[in-house]
């Protein structure tokens, strides 16, 4: 096969993270991730932010990566659960949550889909002593329900289903991941999404813009969605 | 005469199938990018793509954990004849759903819109989503099931017919870049054009172009193959990959499907089919057997047929060289 992605650097992280190992992370490295994970997006953030729910017992002494997710799994009759995959959702949407959470929760690593704002980072992210890990992808479901080795706990199941409930994964090899920001806030896709903004001008040269616009349409094609 | 039971049990087969096993012609699709793409960090997203494939294959496990939102193609031989109606067809296509979303498993992502219930089976209003065609001199029953993925990469526009070719290549740059940057829409994808018929029909056409067509397969009005080639190759020369990354892996194929339209207006959608690009089918014959294949062949000359009459798929097989 081809050699060209030999050419990044692979770093295995123990969970809970230390301040030491997280210094080291730099945008573009590939992360492999042990010991304990535990997934929070809205449901969580919603419970404990904003209803003042108490986090489980222990949870931030065991892990300090919160992944941005919901797992594929299914409750056995005998109570156990069945976890086939686990994507991450889309991180943006969390935004307003993440800097209560970092006081909260602890969490110095924070894994899901596509990063968050350069402006996120350098507010939430850096003062709280947190990189953002992105999985790869997206679709590496499989790859990454290997890597769990069992179903640690599970919170809140009942009240918010299998998709929104906090699940606390034991992981091995867990990954991969690609680091996005690193503890000063550099991010992976600011880096490219710049690098491939130079070359738009060029692809729609001259095609002209449809007769009939759309409220609130731009042609500045450096925005993006998020 | 077509059981109940034995609908159900294609609908399951082809549900259990379509989570796990990636289709043959995307990933030869995929594992050609591969060798071409020069982005470092868009390789490597490929390659872990390809070997996320085969993990979900050896382990029986949903090759992404979100399984998207399930939902079916059923096409009816005019001749068939279907033991408990179309009504029990679409009963056994949500049983289906159901078992399927348990023991594969399957995330239940199906919710009310507004009050976010759950029934943790992938059934609810007005969902699994159930599209019907026909087709004539058959007695048989196939059934697709597509695992459609993506809160993104999916616009719509109304064009008018002075916009051109020019303002169909803008407004498919414009979706692909938008949703491209960080890799929202999941990219490479095989992205479904859909091209005038009313403004709901251009957003059918373009999903059903992007799902139901294989990688390599062209539209048999020779210009509109050309524009699919042209398209496909404008994609990828956008200068962006995978995950948004610098890279030239943006689209695996694309595909248009047309409907007569409005003589003022051209509408236009674009849909991505993502890097979980489930789709599975099945054939129940009238004897009762199950047929499995990756590629739907939903696009029969009868579907796309122009005026009142149509050719039969032999009369046409028998025509093209
Ligand atoms: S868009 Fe496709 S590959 Fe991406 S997370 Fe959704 S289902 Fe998975």
């Amino acid at each position: 096969m081809d050699g060209r992605s030999a050419e990044l650097a692979q770093v295995d992280l123990r969970i809970p993270a230390a301040p030491e190992d997280l210094e080291k992370l730099a945008p573009g490295n590939v992360v492999y991730l042990d010991g304990m994970v535990y997934t929070a997006r809205e449901g969580v953030y919603r419970k404990v932010l904003e209803e003042g729910a108490p986090l489980p017992d222990g949870l931030a002494a065991a892990s300090n990566a919160n992944f941005h997710c919901s797992p594929a799994a299914a409750r056995e009759p005998d109570g156990t659960f069945n976890v086939g995959g686990v994507t991450a959702t889309a991180s943006f949407r969390f935004s307003k949550w993440m800097p209560r959470w970092f006081e909260v929760s602890g969490a110095k690593v924070v894994i899901g889909k596509g990063g968050m704002s350069g402006p996120d980072y350098r507010e939430h992210f850096v003062p709280a002593g947190a990189v953002y890990l992105t999985t790869v992808g997206y679709g590496t479901g499989a790859l990454l329900g290997r890597g769990i080795r069992r179903v640690h706990d599970v919170h809140w199941l009942d009240e918010l289903g299998i998709a929104q409930a906090m699940w606390v994964f034991e992981v091995e090899r867990f990954g991969p991941f690609l680091v996005d920001s690193d503890l000063a806030g550099n991010s992976l896709f600011e880096e490219q999404g710049r690098l491939v903004n130079e070359n738009l001008d060029r692809v729609y040269a001259g095609l002209r813009p449809p007769a009939l616009r759309r409220y609130g349409e731009t042609d500045d094609r450096e925005e993006e969605l998020i | 005469m077509i059981g109940n039971e034995i609908i159900e049990q294609a609908a399951y087969e082809v549900m259990c199938k379509a989570a796990i096993d990636i289709p043959d012609d995307y990933l030869g699709g995929i594992k050609g990018m591969v060798q071409r793409e020069e982005g470092t960090l868009s390789c490597f997203v490929l390659r872990s793509m390809v070997e996320n494939y085969e993990a979900a294959s050896t382990d029986r496990r949903p090759m992404c954990a979100d399984t998207g939102l399930p939902r079916y193609y059923v096409k009816v031989g005019n001749e068939a004849r279907i033991g408990g109606g179309f009504v029990g067809v679409e009963r056994a296509l949500r049983s289906a759903t159901a078992r399927a979303t348990h023991d594969v498993p399957l995330r239940p992502n199906r919710v009310h819109p507004l009050w976010r219930t759950d029934h943790d089976n992938n059934v609810g209003i007005n969902a699994p989503e159930i599209e019907w065609s026909f087709e004539p001199d058959a007695d048989w029953v196939e059934i697709t099931t597509v695992h459609k993925g993506g809160l993104f990469g999916t616009d719509y526009r109304m064009l008018f017919p002075g916009d051109g070719i020019d303002g169909i290549k803008r407004f498919y740059l414009d979706t692909l870049v938008a949703f491209g940057k960080r890799g929202l829409a999941c990219q490479p994808a095989i992205v479904g054009v859909g091209l005038g018929g009313s403004k709901d029909v251009s957003m059918v056409l373009g999903k059903q172009a992007a799902c139901l067509r294989t990688v390599g397969d062209r539209h048999p009005d020779p210009r509109i193959a050309a524009l699919e080639l042209e398209l496909k190759a404008l994609g990828n020369d956008i200068g962006m990959g995978a995950m948004g990354f610098v890279g030239s892996s943006m689209v695996i194929d694309c595909h248009i499907e047309v409907g007569h339209t409005h003589t003022g207006g051209m509408p236009m959608s674009v849909h991505t089919f993502c890097l979980s690009s489930r789709r599975a089918t099945a054939r129940v014959g009238a004897d009762g057997t199950i047929e499995p294949r990756t590629d739907p062949r939903w696009f029969t000359p009868y579907m796309r047929r122009e005026t009142v009459e149509w050719t039969s798929e032999a009369q046409s097989a028998r025509k093209s060289p």
